[in-house]
């Protein structure tokens, strides 16, 4: 018996913000999901906009890896602007 | 920063309360033990929609019927919210509705009570949700991380489920003499079960220092179950209702009230199958599961064929 697929769901709560994800849900397909999204997960008003995506199409990175794939940028505090040494007399910089 | 074994990795996070999320490496029980739990957690908010479906159709008014409905289309969502949880572990919705439908998963067993009067709604909203909401506050802070962004979800719907409740009793409360009888018939029957939804005394509860040093749960069942006494103790007040329990008194030295010995063998007989309704609620969960099963396959057909046609060379 086939099963309907799972799908990640990202909502938008207000305009001006990021579709930020909020969990997953079984559908049939595209339309079918975005349906039910909206009743799972803005039945208070939580959201203005609805993404779907099927799950099997996220790629993610290895956690397993994560220290070797940020730690570059650990070392490079040169990247912000608190690094500089600037007189305090100097202003609105 | 942790650079050991995974094991080693895992402890340090939950000592530093770092949530563990799903491609994380976790040992096997804590996986199995949270499989279980959130599994357990979504079949009971499925399985109590039943109970309070009930009365939809009889609800005294308008209002009443509407946020009934739309208290019981939140325990659907709440259910939702707890399946996609678990299958972040890897667990397939299948092998879930599997294992409820065959009565190999338990679930919460308060909701193997029948509910036989209006009242009921009202007992079931203040008790059985303030007990839910009791267990599932401290919740919103277990350790791994979509177990407790949904509960954080569940907790913020809970309170009206609650507010909803009481304000039935409340009404009940301040109408005739036979409807504040039907408030108080309503207490009796469900204040002990509502104190059994703790789950076994804790030195009768041998998971409960593990997933306590895992961080799934903060408190234990007796500490739990003596917060909720101490409030509705004093909320029962607010009704004008007695709580059907004659050794529960205030403990000036304890600052909590004493309450009686709970009747444990109802509990095991109830968790074993044999509570008054535990048949018929499986039964109505089957029966949904079979009737619903060609609106699934049609769904899936007109998928398969839109995409057919879809793939089709103009």
């Amino acid at each position: 018996m086939a099963t309907e697929p799972l799908w990640e769901v990202f909502i938008r709560s207000r305009q001006g913000l990021d579709h930020k994800h909020v969990g997953s849900l079984h559908a049939a397909d595209a339309k079918t999901a975005i349906e039910n999204a909206r009743d799972v997960y803005t039945r208070r008003m939580e959201g203005v906009s609805i993404w779907v995506v099927e799950s099997s199409q996220i790629h993610s990175s290895n956690p397993g890896e994560a220290s070797s794939l940020f730690d570059p940028a650990n070392d490079k505090i040169y990247r912000h602007p608190t690094f500089y040494d600037l007189p305090d007399e100097l202003k609105h910089m | 920063m942790p650079t050991g074994k995974p094991d080693d990795i895992f402890t340090e996070k939950i000592a530093a309360e770092i949530k563990i999320e799903p491609k994380d490496w976790m040992p096997d029980d804590y996986r199995k033990t949270l499989i279980r739990q959130i599994s357990q957690h979504a079949h009971s908010e499925i399985v109590g929609m039943l109970p309070e479906g009930n009365w939809i159709t009889r609800a005294p008014s308008l209002r009443r019927k509407a946020t009934l409905l739309a208290k019981v289309q939140d325990e659907a969502g709440h259910g939702l919210y707890l399946y996609a949880a678990a299958e972040t572990m890897g667990i397939s919705r299948d092998e879930m509705d599997e294992q409820l439908l065959t009565g190999k998963a338990k679930y919460s067993s308060i909701f193997n009570y029948p509910t036989l009067t209006w009242a009921d709604i009202g007992a079931i909203g203040w008790l059985v949700d303030g007990a839910a909401i009791m267990n599932q506050v401290p919740l919103c802070r277990a350790s791994y991380g979509p177990y407790a962004r949904a509960m954080i979800r569940i907790c913020k719907e809970e309170s009206f489920h609650q507010r909803q409740g009481f304000e039935i009793l409340l009404t009940l409360c301040r109408g005739s003499a036979a409807q504040k009888a039907m408030a108080q018939d309503a207490l009796n029957r469900w204040w002990w079960p509502s104190l059994m939804m703790f789950g076994p005394k804790d030195d009768e509860s041998p998971h409960t220092q593990k997933s306590m040093n895992w961080k799934i749960k903060r408190f234990t069942n007796d500490e739990l179950r003596q917060k909720f006494v101490d409030v509705c103790t004093e909320q029962a007040d607010v009704l004008g209702l007695t709580i059907p329990d004659d050794a529960l008194k205030w403990n000036e030295e304890k600052k909590h009230y004493d309450f009686g010995e709970i009747n444990w063998d109802e509990f095991w007989d109830v968790v074993k199958g044999n509570g008054p309704c535990n048949r018929e609620r499986l039964e109505a969960r089957q029966k949904a599961h079979e009737g619903g099963q060609w609106v699934k396959d049609a769904a899936l057909a007109h998928a398969q064929k839109k995409k057919e046609l879809s793939l089709q060379p103009a």
